[in-house]
């Protein structure tokens, strides 16, 4: 199949390939954090995760329509302020419902699971009243269109690039977030004996609702991240979470890095096979890796061995 | 122990009155059309009464059960699909004789496991084995791995995410996204008539009935208790020298096996399969359908998926916006307020109540199994 192909397109192809396995990277990255803080580290199964996103993404959309009516001049900045929008709508919304309805359900992971289920499709349900059941795009600004030629063959596009940066540049908050903060050492102790961690001082509670809001508002900025490279609609949110929680889960709960890591390999592995076969198919089979990757290893690439 | 018999006197009405209502007063009450929607219903009961094994005594959450329900359906399917498609009743195709979406997607010849489903006894096995099979292979690699818990459930989860993406994407062999249609006859029996579908809602009732003492059979036996005590400590189960894992692997079978005959029966009496049966959101339902009911029991799951169904066909008749946001609602009720279910208001709420007016001064037992627990 590569004998049409001379070498050097065969190189930007991969290349080409490869980045595109990079934007997805990005996009699995942004999905995964806000729910590596929430399942890694409180185990609580969120899958209302994706509709937390999808509100960032609408929060974009009205800042990008209030900048164009009164702001035009402002427009190329909009989208710094729609993140830090999405970031606090998302993490107010997180703060409710933890208080409304995780805080009872602690005990019972799996009630939560079927609790958040339930409240997916009533925020599915609302947007879809509020905003229409079509689908919505935002204006990208102009410096974020097109592409940049990086040689004759190598075509990369910004919007692309500026995903990318995000990512890293999110993944680098949380990190400091979660091991240089004094909020991060907390959640780890807890996370680690919770009945000593309240006994020496800690909030528990206050923490827990805390680490449930940031973890949304982290979704809130994926989900504003993701309106750069695609529309969105009330439903958009059920489609990611499947690959979410197998990122997390693939990575080993609870470790960042191993989070990260298994989003580049899903990633690299999804694009990479997409270009031998059709999409369905490529996806098909890397779930049936990453699944039967888990039957082997349950608990992920990296585990923090812990006393439970 | 009273409790040792098959089944207490209780359960024994309860039984009773549920087989009034499917046999004697559903026919009577509802027309052919109401009725067919009810037997629609009662094929999800199936997979629900296997929840109810898996899910409220054996403490496995599956939110895969739309797989094995679809595979079910889908043998099924596959057999009335080549029943339909004699070389006759598709002589206007390129290639006669096989079915038409895969004419459509330029195949020329039957695959090769298309070619048992031409047996009626074979497609009947695989209604069951094919199911039974995926769950003994699945249940074999997370079971003895001692996968658990929420991790068993989000697995679970992505197969059936799996299985629909497989089934859309390979249009020419499974019908992709439309599935199989266009469903005829049963060796020659027209199953689109009014008369075939009410015997066909009968047959149902007797299979849900089958199915219903088998589940009844299990939770009253060792095994039944096993699981119980499993899902509660456990270890302690294991330090007794049991092996844990082939209790479980044995239920989530069980499970999978009532769910392919519930979707076998789905596929006779609804005329078509497709996955919009299989994947997540449908599976998901089916775990609400065993709460409502009441998870520990398994008349209760009979009662949560007839209600839940009605629920949605009358609300998504007259106010669709309303739906959604109604079942999200139960979803979040049926855990917070009352997590035992319908069964669990009867059994603390209304019987006690219903006892008192009848005037007997007699305690009632609490629910048989106890709370449940994760």
């Amino acid at each position: 199949m590569f004998a049409d192909y001379s070498m050097s397109e065969l190189g930007a192809i991969f290349a080409m390939q490869g980045f595109a396995g990079l934007i997805l990277f990005s996009v699995f990255v942004l999905m995964a954090l806000g729910l590596a803080i929430i399942f890694g580290q409180m185990g609580v199964i969120n899958m209302a995760h994706g509709e937390f996103m999808i509100l960032g993404a609408y929060v974009t959309y009205l800042t990008s329509n209030l900048f164009g009516d009164y702001m035009p001049a402002l427009f190329g900045t909009y989208f710094f302020v729609a993140m830090f929008l999405a970031f606090l709508a998302s993490g107010a919304l997180g703060l409710f419902v933890e208080w409304a309805l995780i805080r009872h359900l602690y005990k019972r992971p799996l009630d939560t699971l079927l609790a958040t289920w339930g409240l997916s499709l009533i925020l599915q349900q609302i947007y879809r009243s509020v905003f229409g059941a079509r689908e919505v795009g935002v204006t990208i600004p102009d410096w974020m269109m097109g592409s940049l030629p990086l040689t004759d063959l190598i075509e990369v596009p910004i919007n692309g690039i500026f995903v990318m940066v995000l990512a890293v540049s999110i993944s680098i908050a949380v990190y400091v977030m979660m091991f240089r903060s004094t909020w991060g050492k907390q959640v780890r102790a807890i996370n680690q004996n919770r009945v000593m961690a309240g006994a020496v001082g800690i909030n528990t509670e206050w923490t827990d609702r805390l680490t449930f809001g940031i973890g949304c508002g982290v979704a809130g900025v994926a989900g504003s991240a993701f309106t750069m490279i695609g529309s969105t609609g009330p439903t958009a949110g059920q489609l990611y979470i499947v690959d979410t929680f197998l990122v997390v889960v693939f990575g080993g709960a609870g470790s960042l890095l191993g989070t990260i890591a298994s989003a580049f390999s899903i990633s690299q592995a999804q694009s990479i096979m997409e270009f031998f076969l059709s999409g369905s198919m490529a996806k098909v089979l890397t779930l049936l890796v990453v699944v039967g990757i888990l039957m082997i290893r349950p608990q992920g690439l990296f585990s923090l061995k812990l006393r439970k | 122990m009273q409790s040792s018999a098959f089944m207490s006197r209780k359960e024994i009405i309860g039984f009773v009155i549920l087989a009034a209502l499917i046999f004697v007063i559903f026919p009577a009450v509802l027309d052919n059309f109401r009725l067919n929607l009810f037997g629609k219903y009662l094929t999800y009961a199936f997979v629900a009464v296997g929840l109810a094994l898996c899910w409220g005594a054996g403490g496995i959450l599956s939110l895969g059960q739309g797989v094995f329900f679809g595979l079910g359906g889908y043998c099924m399917a596959m057999f009335l699909k080549l029943e339909a498609s004699t070389p006759e009743n598709t002589a206007i195709q390129s290639t006669p004789g096989i079915p038409d979406f895969m004419d459509w997607n330029q195949l020329t010849e039957l695959p090769w496991w298309w070619e048992p489903f031409y047996s009626l006894p074979i497609a009947l096995i695989a209604v069951v084995a094919v199911p039974v099979m995926f769950a003994f292979i699945i249940g074999v690699a997370m079971f003895t791995r001692r996968v658990g818990g929420v991790y068993f459930a989000i697995i679970t989860q992505a197969f059936a995410a799996i299985m629909t993406i497989l089934i859309i994407g390979q249009q020419g062999y499974t019908g992709g996204v439309n599935g199989i249609t266009d469903l005829r006859t049963l060796l020659g029996w027209d199953i689109r008539t009014d008369e075939a579908k009410t015997v066909l809602y009968f047959v149902n009732g007797v299979l849900l009935f089958a199915v219903l003492l088998v589940a009844q059979y299990v939770r009253k036996s060792k095994l039944g208790r096993l699981l119980i005590a499993m899902r509660d400590q456990e270890d302690r189960v294991r330090f007794s020298g049991y092996n844990v894992a082939n209790f479980k692997i044995f239920i989530f079978c069980l499970g999978a096996a009532f769910a392919g005959i519930g979707g076998a029966m789905f596929t006779l009496q609804v005329g078509f399969m497709s996955p919009t049966l299989v994947g997540i959101v449908p599976s998901i339902e089916m775990v609400i359908f065993c709460a409502v009911g009441g998870r520990l029991s398994i008349l209760g799951a009979v009662y949560g998926a007839l209600l839940v169904n009605w629920a949605k066909t009358s609300l998504s008749e007259s106010f669709p916006e309303l739906w959604l946001l109604g079942l999200g609602g139960l979803f979040i009720a049926v855990v917070m307020v009352f997590p035992n279910g319908l069964a669990g208001v009867w059994s603390e709420k209304i019987e006690p109540r219903l006892l008192e007016i009848m005037g007997k001064k007699k305690s009632v037992a609490p629910a048989p199994d106890g709370a449940p627990a994760e």
